[in-house]
């Protein structure tokens, strides 16, 4: 599309947006009272003498068995925030013991004055296989989702909460008993809310509802490795009708072979 | 007119006659749809008007033009009324007259009578060798000497969509020459889920709630989208083998690119004004707030506390402080910190509150309340306005259903929200003031662009 503007121009008027910042609403609640503005956050241009970061990361074995933990290490010069994928922010210097349950890329990125600079470092992690068939059934079978419903009952939840009941602390034990007898089998645990309250927030309810329930499997001695979670949050409804008993069907981290 | 009012009182006044109202408001709830009367517009209580303009039928300059220029005529009239900031002459009450050019126009006929109109809209729109070529203008009724305050020429394809696209643009350059030097919306987009099938996909539509389509077809649930500051890129959150997760959708690669999560659930994508993504991510066991870059590279956690986190939206003004909502004192609340996850504070004192909104002058936090929530509890949950510095507030909606996603349209006047959810979900528009309700479309969780 062409514009040809004939009078002023707009980013003189564009100017006063920030000046006035009027709103409806503004009128209506304003004080004059402004939450402390804060400067931009600081530009990434590289000052002109500041010199390139540097940075290193190690691990410490580089290869382990699942369940086993790594040391990783890692020495940055010339930066100012340093953060590692899945960790967060870290000192320019240091180590911390991970514990991958899967083979992972570690990934570090230093930025400073003088720019950023990344480095990686892979860690395998060597996932037992299953022994030859026939010696064993429980080793390499995951059985039936019968067989494991039987055994391995989902546990339900008060309304907005993610604490363990004590009926779903005996139900969480039961299950963990069969777990352990059957080694093959790895977990996945769905997280869900009722259908009332906020989409969003409900995911978030929902992971900690799972993750409360695979906590109780952990803490029954199965092992952290056999085990996901998802959650569902509201978008995956058992029942919808607006009562108080479907509520609660609803609100539950539901066990599922994990295949 | 509250616009109007500012250009003509001098500004450091206005704080002190508004925050006097705001108190006279706030000692007595009840009637905050009453104080949304004249009183908030102006500040006064004066009675200042909002500025009256007749929008002019464009004059076809050929038969073939009368289409869409019947379009263009409904669609430029339909955004001055939705601007808030005019009080549009119905077009019975306009003279039968289509002046075509500044010599055709007898201002006097729209200055008096029942027209009464400050300000006339018209022009021509023609089409010639398959484009539309539309010659605009706005007159001062009143300044007979030097009656032109827009004088604009568009050209465009012969479409229908190209018809409403010049409408927008001639509303937003009134809205903005007249309505206080705010840029209008009139050109913005908002972009919403859209259930069906056992799906729900990203859908989106201009502002007016026309033209509604999908934007991603994945065959999943898709949640949360969220569009970039330069509406390049839709962060939302999708379930895939790993549960929810954040993806990103390219519109002008019109294709999905890479977002990392590093593990755990992901949902809820807010952008800064710079570019850079908040969340809320399970990675460490605990659903907390990380920021990162808008590829989800150099993550960082900014809250650290047992219970959900989720749904923070960025101070818009500043780029430095987030609002989000989080479960750590049971039920969920607003709270407001620093992007760098210090200064915390509550913000909600009770009840069931999420789906919080940062105003874009960052005044105000606009969020879904229920605030007497819990089994059995009376009332529902709707739409609240909170400004930040006194954490005083209004309600905006009532009786209408659960409402839930309040979105601040760019100029700060406007409110989208959802009404209903998944597929018995609508999305509503509101003056930010709650009045002028109407619907736009189905659908849920609406997002409007930031321009």
């Amino acid at each position: 599309m062409i514009v040809m503007s004939r009078t002023g121009r707009r980013t003189t008027q564009g100017r006063m947006y920030a000046a006035i910042s009027t709103s409806i609403v503004a009128l209506l609640l304003t004080t004059g009272c402004h939450k402390k503005s804060k400067a931009p956050l600081p530009s990434t241009a590289p000052a002109a003498m500041a010199q390139a970061p540097t940075v290193t990361l190690a691990a410490d074995p580089v290869a382990i068995d699942v369940g086993q933990s790594v040391t990783l290490t890692w020495r940055t010069t010339n930066a100012n925030t340093v953060s590692i994928d899945g960790i967060g922010s870290v000192d320019p210097n240091g180590n911390q013991t991970v514990m991958p349950s899967t083979s992972t890329n570690f990934h570090i990125t230093a930025t400073g004055d003088g720019g950023s600079a990344e480095a990686n470092v892979r860690v395998t992690v060597r996932v037992p296989q299953p022994q030859s068939s026939g010696s064993s059934s429980n080793l390499n079978d995951m059985g039936t989702d019968a067989a494991f419903h039987a055994a391995v009952k989902d546990v339900f939840f008060d309304y907005d909460s993610y604490d363990l009941r004590p009926d779903a602390q005996s139900n969480a034990s039961q299950a963990a008993t069969y777990l352990n007898a059957h080694p093959a089998i790895k977990v996945v645990v769905g997280g869900y809310c009722d259908e009332r309250g906020s989409a969003e927030y409900n995911l978030a309810l929902g992971e900690n509802r799972a993750n409360a329930a695979k906590q109780a499997l952990v803490s029954a001695g199965v092992s952290a490795g056999r085990i996901r979670v998802v959650s569902y949050g509201k978008e995956k409804q058992f029942c919808t009708e607006a009562a108080e008993s479907c509520y609660q069907q609803n609100r539950r981290g539901q066990f599922n072979l994990d295949r | 007119m509250a616009v109007m009012r500012l250009h003509q009182t001098p500004l450091r006044r206005w704080p002190v006659f508004a925050g006097a109202l705001l108190l006279a408001c706030s000692a007595a709830f009840i009637p905050a749809t009453f104080c949304a009367q004249d009183t908030v517009f102006t500040g006064t209580n004066k009675g200042a008007d909002r500025i009256r303009i007749a929008p002019a039928n464009f004059h076809a300059q050929s038969g073939d033009a009368v289409g869409l220029k019947q379009v263009f005529d409904s669609v430029l009239e339909s955004d001055l009324k939705n601007a808030g900031v005019f009080d549009v002459v119905s077009k019975s009450m306009e003279p039968r007259a289509e002046p075509s050019a500044p010599g055709d126009i007898n201002l006097a006929a729209w200055a008096g009578g029942n027209t009464n109109a400050s300000y006339v809209a018209f022009g021509n729109f023609g089409i010639t060798g398959g484009k539309v070529m539309v010659n605009a203008y706005v007159f001062d009724t009143h300044n007979a000497q030097y009656p032109q305050v827009i004088g604009k020429q568009y050209v465009d394809a012969a479409s229908e969509e190209a018809a409403r696209t010049i409408a927008h643009r001639f509303a937003d350059e009134i809205i903005l020459r007249l309505g206080g030097g705010i840029p209008g919306i009139a050109e913005t987009k908002i972009y919403y889920v859209r259930a069906g099938g056992g799906t729900k996909e990203i859908w989106t539509m201009e502002y007016d709630g026309a033209n509604p389509h999908a934007v991603t077809h994945l065959g999943t649930v898709a949640l949360s989208p969220r569009v970039s500051p330069d509406n390049s890129r839709i962060a939302f959150s999708a379930l895939g083998k790993d549960g929810f997760q954040i993806r990103v959708f390219s519109l002008l690669l019109d294709r999905m690119v890479n977002f990392n999560s590093a593990g755990g659930t992901n949902i809820s994508p807010a952008w800064s004004p710079n570019g850079q993504l908040a969340w809320s991510s399970s990675r460490s066991g605990d659903p907390e707030i990380y920021v990162a870059d808008a590829s989800g590279n150099g993550a960082r956690r900014v809250t650290s506390f047992r219970g959900p986190d989720s749904s923070p939206t960025w101070n818009p003004k500043t780029g430095s402080q987030i609002a989000w909502i989080s479960g750590r004192s049971s039920l969920p609340q607003v709270y407001t910190m620093e992007a760098d996850g210090t200064g915390v504070q509550r913000m909600t004192d009770g009840g069931y509150a999420t789906s919080v909104s940062w105003s874009p002058n960052g005044q105000f936090l606009a969020f879904a309340w229920n605030r007497k929530y819990g089994p059995g509890a009376p009332g529902g949950q709707d739409i609240y306005v909170m400004e930040v510095a006194t954490k005083k507030w209004i309600q905006l909606t009532n009786g209408m259903g659960q409402c839930d996603f309040p979105t601040w349209s760019p100029d700060g006047r406007h409110i989208a929200f959802a009404v209903g959810s998944g597929v018995r979900g609508q999305i509503w528009s509101m003056l930010a003031d709650g009045t002028e309700k109407h619907k736009l479309v189905a659908g849920d969780m609406p997002n409007w662009s930031f321009r």
